[in-house]
């Protein structure tokens, strides 16, 4: 029996990707980010999300994509996994979807320029439309920035 | 009856009773003569017993009964303190204490109280003397005065006062029909006849009993008015299915035979313990029967006899559960985003009378916000001020003097911090005493005073708290310490040779340390000190020691003022806002881009006698739109950590604010570098918070 799952779907780069709803905090509008010294290029920096204090990341950088000005239809995506609070800048979020389990395939070595690793699954839907679901434990992983940190020292 | 919803309260209210306990307890050793602090620790036992009896904790109850007795005897001055006396009360109080531990942590409750009511009953005998003669005296009073009805000193007084007054003062006793269907609601209407002429002073059985039917046929008042004998009984007796009613008017001869009645009660309760005491099954005599409703009834009457007394003193608070007051905080905050969203479009807008509320608002909401902020904060106090019965009893079980001087109780931390600070406190005073302090003849040897000093200091300092625990005795004795070092395998001793003082001090915070002789029971089981460390860890501060052989030890805890507000100088840096701690700048200044120069490479500049560095801000956080190397003039502030002075070049000043800290976030926990953490401003945004300690080198 194939189980159902509640995906927000938010798009990068003309990609869809899928998080599972219930890691899902908030979806927020731009609002003004406050830059943090000495952090990696994607960290934006950290945002009030009613009264606490959020990192904020650009999805974009994170995944070594490109990374374009912001635009009204930009989002911030507020995740809560790992016990970390983190928001992710989109470039789109608009949509909740139902995928059955059964359609979701396991990744492919590299898609759309994403390593892997930070990709639990492809969900097909339809004839011709895929969704990319995120392993937010990898995309949240930590010892990677400090890498990062580390490389740039 | 379901008492779950009360726990709370009883819980919370028996540990408030039991530090008033202890704190006055301690004065009254100092001061023993002082019979006003007798009074407010009776009160306290009193309605400590109220509370537990009605909670069904019957050990609990019994006990401070029992203290209750001898505190009883102290207060009529029938018996005087002595060490004797104060060392049972403080068992009692310890008892007590692990009875209601024990609540907390889901228990029952149950102590072995049998010891200590013994002890107690024996002080109590002890005056036997007194309590005897004072059996011919209780029959006195009790023939003409109904001993239902005894007053204590305060109702008394208003009786006294009253009559002075020119006011009448009445015993009024009140039957009803034995048919009687509605008894409450008769007395209810009686009651109510008299207060719209006088002033109930006491009813017996109590007034919430009256209303409950919990009375048998009559019941009695003393009553204050200015109406006429008569016509009192008149209106009393038009109150349906009242049988009679009985008006004595009472006089000041009666007063005083009243008077007398009271410490009778007094002494016919006390008689009523020694034969409840020595009798398991308690028969009560007749002559003492009416008396004894009083004191062993329903414990909610004697507490509500007390009330009155002591309702001017009893703190005015309220206790709110912490998660409400985080949602309160983050509410506000959002508050604050749309009042600035408010006044922009109010300036848009421009109608006057839109402008004029906004305004109002604005200065609403700035008096909401200090409020709010405040709530979390709790004063260091409610830890320490647990530690005066402690040392009293270390040092007395140590046959050591120790004086304990505590300096900034006020000092406020944040409650997180609090609840979590008490343990490793515990720990390193118990150590003070015990470790630090020399026994006494060896400090009349070494010419230092017999009584040790233990200093409990605790203060702000940027953006931590610091809490200091020092102590005049022997000092950290470095070659010994390095002796169990190696011994217990914590260094070699090749690592041993090359540790300078600061790390030698510190190996008595390693795990399985411990440099006592012999193992007493207080400390020196090695388990204390590392407990400690890791646990000031925890709550994101440390620990260091400065020691002094022979003349002292110094521990010094800093902890992150999680949470708190401090307040800071905001500055501006080109389109960014940063937050100094106010703690740490020295002053504000400006500087001529001619004044720095250069020094080994290094950019210094004069101030007041002496040359400090010049750090620049702009270069240290990137700043994207700001550099100062193309002012001519630049603003600065000057900063200190410790003895160290350096000046931090800034754009502008924004001016000082009290500030929230909080939390950058887990994700960028590792990362902070010289951010120690963010506020919110009141516009909404976020601005970081400068750590001055991370700008000195």
């Amino acid at each position: 029996m194939a189980e159902e799952l509640k995906v927000i779907v938010f798009t990068l780069a003309q990609e869809e990707y899928g998080i599972e709803v219930d890691k899902v905090r908030t979806i927020e509008r731009l609002v003004p980010i406050t830059r943090v010294p000495k952090t990696p290029e994607f960290v934006k920096g950290v945002i009030n999300l009613r009264g606490i204090v959020i990192p904020v990341i650009d999805l974009r950088g994170r995944f070594g994509l490109a990374e374009t000005e912001l635009t009204d239809n930009s989002r911030i995506i507020i995740v809560a996994a790992n016990e970390l609070e983190v928001g992710f800048i989109v470039d789109s979020a608009n949509d909740v979807m139902d995928v059955m389990s059964d359609a979701i395939e396991n990744p492919p070595e590299v898609l759309g320029g994403i390593k892997a690793k930070y990709i639990s699954g492809v969900a097909k839907i339809g004839e011709n439309r895929l969704l990319i679901l995120l392993n937010l434990i990898e995309v949240l992983n930590r010892n990677e920035i400090i890498q990062l940190e580390q490389f740039g020292e | 009856m379901e008492m779950n919803q009360y726990m709370s309260i009883f819980i919370d209210e028996s540990n408030d009773h039991l530090q008033s306990l202890n704190e006055n307890m301690l004065r009254l050793e100092q001061q023993p003569e002082d019979i006003s602090i007798v009074q407010i620790i009776f009160r306290s036992a009193h309605t400590l017993k109220g509370m537990s009896a009605t909670m069904g904790f019957e050990d609990l109850a019994a006990l401070t009964h029992e203290m209750e007795n001898v505190l009883d005897l102290v207060r009529n001055d029938k018996l005087s303190m002595n060490g004797n006396i104060f060392d049972t009360l403080f068992k009692c109080l310890d008892a007590l204490e692990a009875m209601v531990q024990d609540i907390i942590n889901g228990g029952t409750g149950k102590g072995d109280v049998v010891e200590l009511v013994q002890r107690l009953k024996e002080i109590v005998k002890g005056d036997a003397a007194v309590v005897g003669s004072a059996k011919a005296t209780i029959s006195a009073p009790a023939s003409n005065v109904p001993a239902s009805l005894v007053l204590d000193q305060y109702q008394l007084s208003v009786l006294s006062q009253s009559l002075d007054g020119g006011h009448k003062a009445y015993y009024i006793e009140v039957k009803v029909r034995e048919d009687c269907l509605l008894k409450a609601a008769r007395a209810y209407m009686v009651f109510d006849v008299l207060e719209r002429n006088g002033e109930v002073v006491k009813a017996f059985p109590s007034v919430q009993e009256i209303e409950q039917e919990q009375f048998e046929r009559s019941f009695s008042v003393y009553y204050i008015s200015q109406t006429d004998e008569n016509l009192l009984r008149d209106q009393i007796s038009r109150v349906s299915e009242i049988e009679s009613v009985t008006l004595n008017a009472v006089d000041r001869s009666s007063l005083e035979e009243l008077g007398s009645a009271e410490s009778a009660k007094d002494q016919a309760e006390e008689r009523i313990k020694q034969t409840a005491s020595t009798l398991s099954v308690a028969p009560i005599t007749n002559a003492s029967a009416p008396a004894a409703p009083l004191t062993d009834g329903n414990p909610t009457r004697p507490v509500a006899a007390t009330a009155p007394v002591s309702g001017s003193a009893a703190p005015r608070t309220i206790r709110v559960d912490i998660e409400r007051l985080d949602s309160l905080m983050n509410l506000f905050s959002e508050l604050l985003i749309d009042r600035v969203r408010l006044e922009q479009l109010a300036s848009e807008v421009r109608r006057n009378d839109l402008t004029e509320t906004v305004e109002h608002m604005a200065r609403v909401s700035a008096d909401l916000q200090n409020i709010v902020l405040k709530l979390r904060m709790v004063p260091v106090e409610s830890v320490f001020n647990r530690f005066p019965r402690m040392v009293r009893d270390l040092a007395k079980s140590l046959d050591k003097k120790v004086d304990l001087v505590i300096v900034g109780a006020e000092t406020e931390l944040d409650r997180t911090v609090i609840d979590e600070i008490g343990d490793p406190l515990v720990h390193l005073i118990r150590n003070a005493v015990d470790h630090g302090i020399e026994p006494i003849t060896e400090r009349n040897q070494l010419g230092k005073p017999e009584v040790g000093t233990v200093h409990l200091r605790a203060f702000h300092s940027g953006n931590h708290v610091f809490i200091e625990i020092e102590e005049d005795g022997k000092g950290i004795n470095r070659p010994k310490v390095l002796e169990t070092a190696v011994k217990r395998g914590v260094v070699t001793a090749e690592e041993a040779k090359n540790l300078t003082d600061e790390e030698v001090n510190m190996l008595i915070f390693a795990a399985g340390f411990s440099t006592a002789d012999k193992v007493s029971d207080i400390s020196g089981r090695g388990v204390g000190l590392d407990v400690v460390k890791s646990k000031i860890t925890s709550l994101g501060g440390h620990v260091t020691v400065h020691s002094v052989l022979g003349s002292g030890t110094k521990f010094s805890i800093q902890l992150p003022l999680t949470l708190s507000i401090i307040a800071a100088m905001l500055i501006k840096l080109g389109s960014e806002k940063y937050a100094f701690p106010l703690s740490s700048i020295v002053e504000t200044g400006s500087v001529k881009r001619t004044d720095i120069r250069t020094l080994h490479g290094n950019r210094m500049i004069d101030y007041r006698q002496s040359i400090i560095p010049v750090v620049s801000l702009a270069k240290l956080v990137d700043s994207p739109d700001y550099s100062d190397d193309e002012e001519a003039e630049t603003e600065m502030l000057v900063i200190r950590k410790g003895d160290k002075v350096a000046a931090v070049l800034v754009d502008e000043f924004i001016g000082q604010s009290e500030i929230v800290l909080k939390p950058l976030g887990k994700y960028l926990a590792n990362n902070l570098g010289i951010v120690s953490g963010a506020t919110i401003l009141g516009d909404g945004q976020v601005a970081l918070i400068v750590d001055p300690n991370a700008l000195i080198k």
